[in-house]
């Protein structure tokens, strides 16, 4: 019987998760329409915002916040989403788990793409501001960047928990927006969660979004409302849970 | 063929109220072409699945290669391929691209897997069409990739879940042919089918299953042992009577009568049967024969005695 060595073990486990990263990139992620609906769809929200707050470039900062965390949030939960549902349905997802990698570093490597397309995704409204002469040099990019990755991480896996829950790729869809409508009213997108109803209120911090957008908030414009320590802790705790509990149903529903 | 490559005991899995698999022992050697037996319904696909990692056993243990399953079985995934009863590549993908994924989940290096890619879409006929989307291949030709899809990392077990069922004849042969060789070379082949005929051409050994048990587990020789030089003749007659099975068995104390599964008589016996006789006593009481065949008797019907269940129930 072969015997793979560690190294030869985790060189096997690198080329596995290179090859799922790359053939969902190849397959979905990188296909002229996901790219152009990846760019559209930020613009289109940017714009819609833009005008309606006066078309002030002082404005995009209050904008920026809310834009890069809805585009990240529909980008992810779309795609990650539909193709995981798409491959269960075509029964391709058991080619996955038949393969000898771990359920969790399988479901990395799937979220993987999904992730990159995310942040892919959250730069566009940074390039609209950029265009539109907005002042940089007040943000703090230590903060912007690990937030937009920990967004598309908690996002993708919220997407991933969506799949592993439904059975058809429309539920996937509807089951989608049961999460990513009230996320967009809830978590201090585009006003303070402090304006919400108070009975409203203590939803907005069972949100994982809340979170990341009140990263953005602080390292755009300095207007956080939780210490950013607090808002990082909060956004890795959301990820493993997600994370976890996806794990768990995979295991309980997929393989069953 | 020296050592249990697979080793199955008192597996047992059920869904709900339903017992699909329940508590099967089976083991099946090293380089050796497992047949695995039954009508749909039997708990072929659920014993796979159990096998290759895809559904959870209730209770018993599984040992692949030495690894038991229950606990390692992603160690054991190594060590096997599989091909389902349905074809399950990315139709995005091309056939090229499909093999060089499987490869890759493997741990293929990136020139190993172009290559193999490139000598099994040879070996399975699909060279042409390498190229082209999954989506657009036709029925055989899935088949076949899936088929090479399973053997990219050349494992020493192969599971295949009815590989030949609803594909073209020449797709049919090709397939058998290559597992055939797959088995000259030393894979441990472990084969579901519900075609008798090829369990009993391909298979060193079958495993009988019927309502998720394992009924008998033996080789091809042994398993038709008890019915070789025995012959059975069959009569059908024209019109809605049919003849008495009991009259007949006064008139031929020395055969087995029965009733053949087209409603015609099936007689069975250890020596030559005379046809003429049968045919002259089926007349003188009234009945036209349509037609009379002489057969040897085969794996399906030892299968038939085994397990109970009436001729024909495997094509259904």
């Amino acid at each position: 019987m072969v015997v793979l060595d560690n190294n030869d073990r985790k060189g096997k486990l690198f080329t596995a998760f290179m090859s799922i990263l790359m053939k969902d990139m190849r397959a979905y992620y990188l296909k002229p329409p996901n790219i152009s609906w990846g760019l559209l769809f930020p613009l289109v929200w940017t714009g819609m915002f833009f005008v309606k707050s006066g078309m002030g470039s002082e404005n995009i900062l209050s904008l920026l916040p809310g834009m890069v965390s809805i585009s990240i949030l529909f980008g992810t939960t779309s795609m990650l989403a539909v193709t995981v549902t798409f491959e269960r349905k075509a029964k391709a997802f058991e080619r996955l788990l038949l393969a000898p990698v771990p359920l969790g570093l399988l479901m990395f490597a799937k979220t993987s793409g999904a992730i990159l397309f995310g942040i892919f995704n959250a730069f566009v409204p940074f390039l609209i501001g950029f265009i539109l002469l907005t002042d940089f040099s007040a943000f703090v990019w230590e903060a912007i960047v690990p937030a937009v990755i920990l967004i598309a991480a908690v996002s993708t896996f919220l997407a991933m928990f969506i799949a592993v829950s439904v059975s058809e790729v429309f539920e996937a869809q509807t089951f989608s927006n049961f999460f990513r409508f009230p996320m967009m009213f809830l978590c201090g997108l585009f006003f303070p969660v402090s304006e919400l109803p108070d009975f409203l209120q203590p939803l907005s911090f069972l949100l994982p979004l809340t979170y990341g957008t009140d990263i953005l908030h602080g390292a755009i414009a300095g207007n956080n409302m939780m210490p950013l320590s607090f808002d990082f802790l909060m956004m890795l705790l959301f990820i493993l849970l997600l994370f976890v509990l996806a794990l768990r149903n995979i295991h309980r529903k997929w393989v069953m | 063929m020296s050592e249990a490559h697979i080793r199955v005991s008192g597996l047992r899995k059920s869904f709900g109220d339903v017992t699909a698999v329940d508590g099967i022992s089976f083991d099946v050697m090293d380089g050796e072409l497992f047949g695995f037996l039954g009508p749909n319904g039997a708990g072929k696909t659920t014993t796979i699945n159990m096998l290759t990692g895809l559904a959870r056993p209730d209770a018993g243990t599984i040992t692949v290669g030495g690894i038991d399953c229950t606990n390692k079985m992603k160690s054991a995934q190594h060590l096997i391929g599989v091909v389902p009863d349905e074809s399950n590549l990315y139709p995005e993908l091309t056939g090229y691209d499909n093999l060089c994924f499987c490869g890759g989940l493997y741990g293929m290096r990136s020139s190993e897997r172009k290559g193999r890619a490139v000598e099994l879409l040879e070996l399975f006929g699909l060279a042409g069409v390498a190229e082209r989307k999954f989506s657009g291949y036709s029925r055989g030709m899935k088949r076949r990739l899936t088929i090479a899809a399973g053997i990219m990392h050349s494992p020493p077990i192969l599971f295949l879940d009815e590989p030949t069922t609803g594909i073209d004849v020449q797709s049919a042969r090709l397939t058998r042919e290559i597992l055939q060789e797959l088995h000259r070379s030393g894979t441990t082949i472990f084969l579901t089918t519900h075609y008798i005929e090829e369990a009993e051409r391909m298979c060193d050994r079958i495993a009988f299953m019927v309502n998720g048990l394992v009924v008998r587990v033996d080789s091809v020789s042994n398993l038709v042992k008890p019915v070789e030089g025995r012959e059975v003749v069959q009569a059908s007659v024209l019109g809605t009577e049919v003849p008495d099975l009991e009259i007949l068995g006064d008139l031929f104390p020395d055969y087995g009568i029965g009733r053949a599964a087209d409603g015609g008589i099936r007689i069975e016996s250890t020596g030559k049967i005379d046809v003429g006789v049968v045919v002259r006593v089926l007349e003188d009481q009234g009945f036209d024969v349509a037609e009379v065949k002489r057969t040897a008797l085969s794996l399906e019907d030892v299968f038939i005695r085994i397990t109970g269940l009436e001729a024909g129930v495997m094509n259904k």
